[in-house]
């Protein structure tokens, strides 16, 4: 292999333009473009747009590689692997959230404000969706109330829990 | 079969509607991405799969009450020039317009709804308004997807959301955004910081034509990139904020513009009236670019009996696909710069040159 870079987006010219980024949680991106793609990623340009999504895309790849510890991880559904991922950032089926899971943690907590959905559900959902979320609450408090030895308040918290856990609302979603 | 031509409303419609705020916020739009349980993304999938989808969504969608009057295509039915008109007037992105078998659109007459089929989700539903409408358009595209998800079962997580081909948009998969025109901040060397300080609250800033593009014409696509952790009404707030905020320092670079450098201001304004009133060549760059600036001399009282309406309308008939579109015979790139030049003189003829000082107070 020849000591020159190779741009690492068009993997075709020799790569010019060197580029780290340091994020918020002290991760290290390294990126080696040529003249042509720099420009066309506006990387000369000190307002540069694209850039943020230039580099949380390639550090979406390579975060999912990392967390699959390098063996190829396939979705057993649609068959795509962590090496499509790293091609194109996106990933093949809505099963794959799940076959990626692991890898995939990290990454959403760099790329979102937070890992949990919060906000719009199916109708056909949203009534177990409130009821897992209650009942999690119910669970912190109840874990809280024991704690704090007030047993009165522990036996009310149980008591609605059980009632929660008739058969009519205790399907758990998927 | 409806043609997407007759169908479509024309030009001057299309950029004669009004909302709050329009001198500055060109248009507001809220997306969803969302996408069927039981099928690979439209990337990843095979042909016949991607066609399967298409077959699935296209009647549920034209058969929502909103889209009454609407129209429904398959790319591979839409020739290059229709695709890029539909880029052209923001209704679908470059990268759908380069689908083709088993990707679609189904869009209504007044382009408040467009859907794309297919492209990078299985459905990307859009709300459009014009003006500074975000809560309204998120309001509108709320109601579209509870409809449709009565008839198709969306991949949804409870921990996750919204499951989406692309993980940036998982969760609500919501992008809310709106086209800010902003001559004044450009003008006075001040967008780099607002871009800058826009950027660090988790924004992006991007240009005429979304990701990737530039700011032509001072065009500037403001949205959220957050998409999981979060509510849409929180998402569509923050943005209120942020564009309110970019509405009012827009609005003081001007006033101080106008206060300060005077003789900048109409030496821009007057040149950019003197090339498009004069030229007999000129490219779609060069167009948009100086129109911005005639646009901000119309916000600015400086054309007095002059409209931003047909400015607007300008921004869109002088581009490439629509100017096209407007001649029967197909041109290359300098035929099409004669022309262009030749409406824009045509239409500018009754518009006098810009006055030096505006009646009354400036930047109301």
């Amino acid at each position: 292999m020849s000591a020159k870079k190779i741009c690492s987006v068009c993997k075709e010219k020799p790569a010019t333009v060197f580029l780290t980024n340091i994020s918020a949680d002290n991760k290290v991106q390294a990126m080696d473009l040529c003249d042509d793609c720099a420009k066309a990623k506006g990387v000369n340009d000190p307002a540069s747009f694209a850039m943020a999504d230039l580099m949380l895309g390639l550090g979406a790849a390579q975060g999912l590689d990392t967390a699959a510890g390098g063996t190829e991880l396939k979705c057993p559904r649609c068959g795509f692997s962590q090496a499509d991922f790293k091609k194109s950032g996106r990933l093949g089926c809505p099963e794959c959230y799940r076959t990626f899971a692991e890898g995939l943690s990290g990454l959403l907590k760099t790329m979102h404000k937070g890992v949990r959905h919060v906000g719009k559900a199916p109708e056909a959902l949203r009534q177990t969706r409130e009821n897992v979320d209650r009942l999690k609450t119910l669970q912190k408090k109840l874990a809280k109330a024991v704690e704090e030895e007030n047993y009165e308040a522990a036996a009310a918290l149980r008591d609605e829990i059980k009632s929660m856990s008739s058969p009519s609302t205790a399907k758990t979603p998927r | 079969m409806k043609d997407i031509h007759s169908f479509l409303c024309s030009p001057a419609e299309s950029t004669h509607r009004h909302g709050p705020n329009d001198r500055i916020v060109m248009s507001s739009r809220v997306r969803l991405a969302r996408n069927l349980r039981e099928s690979a993304f439209p990337g990843w999938a095979k042909k016949p799969e991607r066609v399967k989808v298409w077959e699935t969504i296209q009647p549920a969608v034209s058969a929502l009450p909103e889209m009454a009057d609407s129209f429904a295509e398959a790319m591979d039915n839409l020739t290059a020039l229709d695709k890029q008109i539909l880029v052209e007037r923001h209704l679908i992105s470059r990268e759908h317009a380069a689908k083709n078998v088993g990707s679609g659109v189904v869009l209504n007459h007044d382009e408040t709804f467009c859907v794309m089929i297919n492209e990078e989700d299985h459905l990307r539903m859009q709300a459009l308004r014009p003006g500074f409408q975000i809560r309204e358009a998120w309001q509108a595209v709320d109601r579209l997807d509870s409809g449709l998800e009565k008839k198709l079962n969306f991949a949804f997580d409870n921990e996750l959301g919204y499951l989406t081909a692309c993980p940036t948009n998982l969760g609500t998969g919501i992008r809310v955004s709106a086209m800010l025109h902003l001559p004044g901040l450009v003008l006075a060397e001040q967008i780099n910081p607002i871009v800058q300080s826009v950027n660090k609250l988790g924004l992006a800033v991007r240009g005429l034509y979304g990701e990737g593009t530039e700011a032509l014409g001072n065009v500037f696509q403001v949205s959220n990139q957050m998409t999981l952790g979060e509510s849409e009404m929180v998402i569509v707030e923050r943005l209120e904020k942020v564009m309110a905020q970019i509405i009012e320092h827009e609005e003081n670079a001007r006033q101080t513009l106008l206060e300060k450098k005077p003789k900048v201001v109409f030496n821009h304004i007057g040149r950019a009236y003197g090339v498009l009133a004069n030229a007999h060549s000129i490219s779609s760059k060069e167009t948009m670019n100086l129109l911005s600036l005639m646009r901000l001399g119309v916000d600015l009282e400086l054309f007095p009996g002059a409209h931003r309406g047909l400015i607007d309308e300008l921004f869109l008939m002088t581009q490439p696909a629509h100017l096209q579109k407007s001649l029967s015979d197909k041109l290359s790139a300098e035929e099409r710069d004669l022309v262009r030049a030749d409406m824009v003189r045509d239409r500018l003829k009754n518009v006098s040159r810009p006055v030096t000082k505006p009646p009354g107070s400036a930047a109301n």
